[in-house]
Formats: C-alpha cells, sequence, structure tokens
C-alpha cells in the first residue's frame, strides 16, 4: 500500500480525480464553478491549474447539457467526470441520463457507450431546504442501464469514485455532504466530529480501488441486520450503541448493482433486517431491498421487515431535523424490530 | 464495409484542433480596467414605435439605451419624463432595498437564519421594473429581485418573517430563506432551482390573453442561467403565440464563480437572444434606473397591445457575493465592483435629482437614517416572532400540511407515527 493521509471526504474525493487525471489522459472534469473556483464544495480544487483548461473546465448552467455533452465526449472516447452542483438541480439532466447515457450501450449493440461518471452532492442537514437537500437516488436505482453508488467514508469514497470512473458505464456518484467534514451521530444539535478522528479518514494518496457492487460489513452482529448507505450509516451506528443492541450494519455502497449476497447472508444469519435511509419513503430504494429480502430470506425472518425513512414530503426548511430519520426514529423502529426478541 | 486504416487528419495533414475555454479578464489581485466594456453615450440609442415590427430594430439587442448622462441630466428618446415625486420613489424603494440588504445579510452572519442573498449594484433592475408595471402584472422573479416586494410596499415584517422561518413566516417554515411568495403582491412563488419560472410566465401570460384579460407577465433570471433550456423553451413559446411578457435578463457579470462567458457573452449580447425568436430585444444599462424604467414601459406597452413578448437584458454588476453562501475574493478581482464603469444605481439616480434641485444631501442622509431605522424596528418586530434555529416555530405535525391538498392515508400515518416518537422521546428542541 502507498503512503496515506488524513483526508475528509471532499479531499479524498478530490484526490481519486487527481490520482485518476494523472494516469489517464483522457478524464476530463466538467461543472458549474468546478474550474477557476474549484466547486462550491471545493471537491475540484486545485485540478484546473494542475491539468489545464481543456481537461477541467467550467460550463454554462445548463445540467441537461451538461450530461449530454458528456455523453458526446464519451462517445468520442474520453471519460468524463461532471458534476452537478446539487442532486437536486439533477432534473433538466434527465432526458439525457435516462434516455440516452443510460441506452447508448443497449441501442447501439455496444458501438457506442457512456463512460461517465456523474458526482453529485446529495442529503439533507444543512437547512438548504426543499432544492439543496434531496435524496433522489432511489430514481436513479429505477433506471436500467445506470449503477448508482454512494460513500459513506473518506477511504470509500476515493477507492469507490476511482471504480466509477474506471467503470465503463455511467454511474451516478452521490456524495453525502452532510458527511463531508466529519461523520455525523444524528444528533444535530451536538458538536460535529470530524473525519481526523475517524479510522476511515486514514486516506492512501496514491492509486486503489474499491469493486463496485460490494457492500460493507461495518459492524457484525448477531441482533438484526441494518442495511443503509450514506449518512444513514453513521447515525445506524450511533443509536445501537446507544441503544446497546448487537446490530450487524451493512454499508451497502452500491445500490444498483446490488451485493445481495452479503445481505442475503446476514439476515439469513441474524432474522431481522431494519432498512434506513434519508429519501422519502415511498417508492425509494428502501421498497426495494425489502422486496429483495423478503423474497430471499422470507423463512429466516422472525419479525416484519422494517423501513426507517425520511418521510413523503418535499424537505422542510425549519423542520428539516423533524424529516430527517434520526436517533427518535430509529430508535423507535428498533424497539419494535426486536420488540419478541 | 472497409475502413481507411490512416485516419483523416493524419491523411490531410490537417494542423490539430484546440479547444476554446472562456477566461475572465481579472483574477483575484489583478487590476481591474474596464475601458474595453463599449459604454455608448446616453441618449444615442433610438426608440422604435411601439407598433414597429421586432425585426426592424435587431441594432438595439447590441446597443444600450442609456437615459442618465455624465452631466446627470436625463436625456434621448428613452427620457421617460417622470416627476420628481416619481423619481424620489423610485430612489427611496431602491434605498430602502439596500437597507434591508444590508440589515438581513447581517442576521445570517449573526446565524439568526441560514441563508441570504443580497441585490447591491441591482437595485434599479427590480424597483424600476416595479413602477413601470401595473400593480396587477403579474411577476415571476428569480431569487434577486427582493426589489419587486419592496417597491409595491409589501410588508417589510412579512418578508422578514419568511427569512427567519419564524412563526408569522407565511411560507410556514417550508421554504428557503428568501424565496419568497407574495401572491397578493402578484408575486410568484420562487424556486431555488433556475429559470424554471420562464416558461411559467409565459403560460401565465398566455393565459391571460386566451382569457381576454388586461394584466401581462414579467419574469427575470440572471445571465448564467438563460443557458438552461426552460429559457430557450419560454423563448419558443412567447414566440409563437406572442404572449404578453417581458423576459428581464439580468446581466450582472457573474453566476457565482462563473463570468458571463459561460454563458456566451464574448460571442454576442444576451438582448441577442430575442432576435434569433423573431422576438423584440432591448440592451438596457441595467443601473439606470431610469433607462429600466423606460425600457420595461416601452415593453409593457407592446405586450399589452398585442404585439408580444420583449426580452430586456439589464446589463448590470454583482457588487457582492452570489449569496452568503461564497467568497467573490475567491474568483474575482476585488477592484471589480468599484470600477464598473457604469456606477451605482442610487447614487446615480440620486445624482440626477440633485441635479434637477429636487434633493440634496442632507434630505439624502436623512432619508438613509430612517430607512435604516425603519428596517432595524421591522427587524425588531420579526424577531420577536422567532429567529431559525431557536425554538420551534411550526407545530412539528405542520410537516405534512400542503404536501395535497387532503391528506392521503400514508401521510396520515406518517404524521401520526411522528407524534407518537415525539411523545415517546421528546426532543431537547421541541420542548423551548
Amino acid at each position: 500500500m502507498t503512503d496515506s493521509t488524513r483526508m475528509n471526504m471532499i479531499q479524498a474525493i478530490n484526490s481519486a480525480m487527481d490520482v485518476m487525471m494523472e494516469r489517464d489522459p483522457d478524464i476530463v472534469v466538467m461543472g458549474e464553478d468546478v474550474g477557476y473556483f474549484g466547486g462550491v464544495f471545493r471537491a475540484t480544487a486545485g485540478l484546473q491549474s494542475k491539468y489545464g483548461k481543456t481537461r477541467v473546465f467550467d460550463t454554462p448552467i445548463t445540467e441537461c447539457g451538461i450530461i449530454g455533452v458528456a455523453v458526446g465526449m464519451g462517445a468520442y472516447g474520453l471519460r468524463p467526470v461532471p458534476e452537478i452542483q446539487f442532486a437536486d438541480y439533477i432534473y433538466p439532466a434527465l432526458d439525457q441520463l435516462v434516455s440516452e447515457a443510460a441506452r447508448l450501450r443497449y441501442r447501439s449493440a455496444g458501438e457506442f457507450t457512456a463512460p461517465i461518471t456523474v458526482r453529485s452532492p446529495f442529503g439533507g442537514g444543512i437547512f438548504g431546504g426543499q432544492t439543496h437537500s434531496q435524496s433522489p437516488e432511489g430514481i436513479f436505482t429505477h433506471i436500467s442501464g445506470v449503477k448508482t453508488v454512494i460513500p459513506s467514508t473518506p477511504y470509500d469514497a476515493k477507492g469507490l469514485l476511482i471504480a466509477a470512473i474506471e467503470d465503463n458505464d455511467p454511474t451516478i456518484f452521490f456524495e453525502p455532504k452532510r458527511i463531508y467534514n466529519g461523520p455525523f451521530d444524528g444528533h444535530w444539535d451536538k458538536p460535529t466530529q470530524n473525519w481526523s478522528q475517524h479510522p476511515a479518514g486514514e486516506v492512501p494518496t496514491g492509486y486503489y480501488k474499491i469493486e463496485l457492487g460490494k457492500a460493507k460489513v461495518v459492524r457484525p452482529g448477531e441482533a438484526l441486520t441494518i442495511l443503509a448507505y450514506g449518512t444513514m450509516v453513521h447515525v445506524a451506528l450511533a443509536v445501537i450503541a446507544e441503544a446497546g443492541v448487537d446490530a450487524e450494519v451493512i454499508d451497502l455502497r452500491t445500490l444498483v448493482p446490488l451485493d445481495i449476497e452479503t445481505i442475503a447472508a446476514s439476515v439469513e444469519k441474524t432474522g431481522r433486517c431494519m432498512i434506513i435511509h434519508e429519501a422519502t419513503r415511498t417508492s425509494g430504494f428502501g421498497a426495494e431491498l425489502s422486496a429483495q429480502v423478503q423474497e430471499r430470506c422470507f423463512y429466516h425472518l422472525e419479525a416484519p421487515i422494517e423501513r426507517v425513512t425520511g418521510f413523503d414530503t418535499p424537505y422542510p426548511h425549519s423542520l428539516e431535523w423533524a424529516y430527517f430519520p434520526g436517533p427518535v426514529r430509529i430508535g423507535e423502529a428498533l424497539k419494535k424490530i426486536m420488540k419478541d426478541a | 464495409m472497409a475502413r481507411d486504416p490512416v485516419p483523416a487528419h493524419l491523411k490531410k495533414n490537417l494542423p490539430p484542433l484546440s479547444l476554446y475555454v472562456p477566461e475572465p479578464k481579472f483574477r483575484p489581485g489583478d487590476t481591474v480596467d474596464f475601458t474595453q466594456v463599449p459604454i455608448p453615450t446616453a441618449g444615442e440609442t433610438r426608440r422604435p414605435e411601439i407598433t414597429d415590427d421586432a425585426q426592424s430594430f435587431t441594432d438595439l439587442a447590441y446597443q444600450l439605451v442609456r437615459v442618465l448622462d455624465e452631466d446627470n441630466q436625463a436625456v434621448g428618446p428613452w427620457n421617460p419624463r417622470l416627476t420628481p415625486d416619481m423619481l424620489r420613489a423610485m430612489l427611496r424603494s431602491m434605498a430602502q432595498v439596500r437597507a434591508f440588504d444590508e440589515r438581513m445579510f447581517r442576521a445570517q452572519r449573526q446565524g439568526k437564519t441560514s441563508f441570504y442573498m443580497k441585490c447591491t449594484g441591482e437595485e434599479a433592475v427590480a424597483v424600476s421594473a416595479a413602477y413601470a408595471l401595473d400593480y396587477e402584472d403579474m411577476c415571476f422573479p428569480s431569487y434577486r429581485q427582493q426589489g419587486l416586494l419592496i417597491a409595491r410596499n409589501w410588508s417589510m415584517v412579512d418578508m422578514m418573517n419568511q427569512i427567519y422561518s419564524n412563526s408569522a413566516d407565511r411560507l410556514q417554515g417550508k421554504q428557503l430563506p428568501i424565496m419568497y411568495s407574495v401572491k397578493e403582491a402578484g408575486f410568484f412563488s420562487i424556486s431555488g432551482n433556475l429559470t424554471t419560472q420562464y416558461p411559467q410566465a409565459v403560460g401565465w401570460a398566455m393565459a391571460s390573453a386566451a382569457k381576454g384579460d388586461t394584466r401581462i407577465a414579467a419574469t427575470w433570471c440572471g445571465e448564467g442561467s438563460t443557458a438552461e433550456g426552460d429559457f430557450h423553451s419560454a423563448c419558443t413559446f412567447a414566440s409563437v403565440y406572442r404572449a404578453p411578457v417581458i423576459f428581464n435578463v439580468v446581466n450582472n457579470q457573474w453566476a457565482i464563480s462563473s463570468f458571463s462567458g459561460f454563458a456566451g457573452a464574448e460571442s454576442t449580447t444576451f438582448a441577442a437572444r430575442a432576435v434569433g425568436y423573431g422576438i423584440a430585444g432591448l440592451r438596457v444599462d441595467g443601473n439606470d434606473a431610469l433607462a429600466v424604467y423606460a425600457a420595461t414601459a416601452w415593453a409593457a406597452e407592446r405586450a399589452r397591445t398585442n404585439q408580444g413578448p420583449t426580452l430586456i437584458e439589464h446589463f448590470t454588476y454583482r457588487a457582492e457575493g452570489h449569496s452568503t453562501s461564497d467568497d467573490p475574493g475567491q474568483y474575482r478581482s476585488a477592484g471589480e465592483p468599484t470600477a464598473w464603469p457604469l456606477g451605482d444605481p442610487i447614487a446615480r439616480l440620486k445624482a440626477h435629482l440633485i441635479a434637477l434641485g429636487e434633493w440634496d444631501e442632507d434630505r439624502h442622509a436623512a432619508q438613509d437614517k430612517e430607512l435604516a431605522e425603519m428596517v432595524k424596528a421591522a427587524q425588531k418586530q420579526a424577531e420577536a416572532n422567532g429567529v431559525l434555529g431557536h425554538g420551534l416555530h411550526q407545530p412539528l405535525d405542520t410537516l405534512f400540511d400542503g404536501v395535497f391538498e387532503e391528506m392521503p392515508w400514508h401521510l396520515q400515518e406518517q404524521q401520526a407515527q411522528m407524534i407518537a416518537e415525539e411523545t415517546a422521546s421528546g426532543r431537547p428542541w421541541a420542548r423551548k
């Protein structure tokens, strides 16, 4: 293993792009404010001065244009890594993502592909209101032909982003912005940690990758299985620690393709399954997880599957912590699922 | 099919292509020199008849309508010949917007709210338009037209309540600060997404026309967001149906850190976007309150007489950051705001009134003091209703209000779940 150093998630993501741009001259980074300024969250800081304006550049404010241009660059043979400034701004790009990037390989029988990695900060908890807080991953997991990746630590963010960039299919890489600077235990009114105190804040400076489609058991346990990703991994860990429950916590890391084997093996062992996501509930990714677990592990289940999610409302401004599936909601679900244990 | 193994560019011995990426003239630390920005003399741009065909004055998309000259006189065919009372009212509104912005920006810095956006240097764009439009005309603003509400005499306390997401917030704490919605004042709900309001304004205008109404619509976006598809959809619809709508493109030179070149400003003007769609286009000195007024009044009359849409580019400068979330010193020269060749809209209108003998420095200073006191008093009143993050200003269950007209079973269930959770545990912030 190469040298490593402390990084927060932004630095790890920056490092992933840096390492890959160094290795592969076909990688280009583009998006609103990503060039000279280095991105509104600083994820692309320093890349333009290092790799030049034809490889790292600001774009006009048109998300549909950004993705459409990325598809065209991919058709030429480049490997674009476009940034959509907030996941909430991705909707104008849906036509290019859904009808084009995701379908290009299939409709051209492999003549053309879209090897693009769309990075975008997502999730709430920063008082961003309804247009800077959403978790739209369920929209993308529903689209055939797109991979969806969500890291929960700096170490994973770098390894997964490198794997996504190298992948020849279009990948949506959602970055949980609430944990850019440190893991979050769900207690918004307590001081936040930063990544320097977390083992996964130690990140190799060079190249490494984490295979897409592989979940990670972040805490082995026997009492129940908790499936989570992004910010909610840390909230779940904090809640079970407070409650003293021996849960097995699985960080999915890749939503599509899903690591169903790791999930099934865990649920068969524990007999209980709780699914946690910040996104709204109805038709959220939790519904797919619940169906998968029920289909594969029905005879091992000792309690109904619990889904803990955001409510089916737009993300509110002042009441954002009432929306957020924090320790209270998870704690109540925990009592429910462990009732007859 | 057999393929030629030699790539065409090698066979033809062509020079390699190169990718052009725009770069602003000045970056942090650079000395600013705006002498290359062409500024036509005030009064020299012609004023077409209201009834003229849009194709007959496409030259105006490349000029600059200016009324206030170097001697602070109002000159030329676009001079709206406003009364001193009207000029003083416009000056007062602009100064009030600035006082409001300063106070609320500071409130954000003091942790009383999450977000704020100033319109410093751009006050004329919204304020003059508000005076030139009828009160009943419908505005579809972006997030930097607080001047419309101030000029329409909307309550500052009400605006501040929204900024604080407090118990008197008409939007019930649901929306990001400054994303106002005031139907009563003809002010459409602001979206955080860009230029979505453009086609909506066209739709409102088409509806007004279809119903034989007399009201028109006006909408605003920044030059950066003219790149969004919605801008172009709006222009197409407006052109096809000759919708009674005014498109305002506020070219304040910067979209967060991206200069106007990333929206196409190095190749043409934003007013020229109108030419391709066959709609009337004007380019206006956005820091000249009289020019903005005259252009808006002209466009409003065209719209109201069934002569269709007008696109107005307001050439101005964003004197401060994009919002409370960015530091412009990171991406542009600190010398730009003061070097801007079109000056400050408030200072210019003030100087004009003084030149007319209708205003003086003492009255201006007294007015600034009075406005600062007014804003401060409004703030005090608003803060009595609470500030963001200090206590619970909306009952928790209101989280579910307004998703639908009637709450479906699944939301009722989630609402009950939330109340049960509260009862079970009690959050520290809920008891304040």
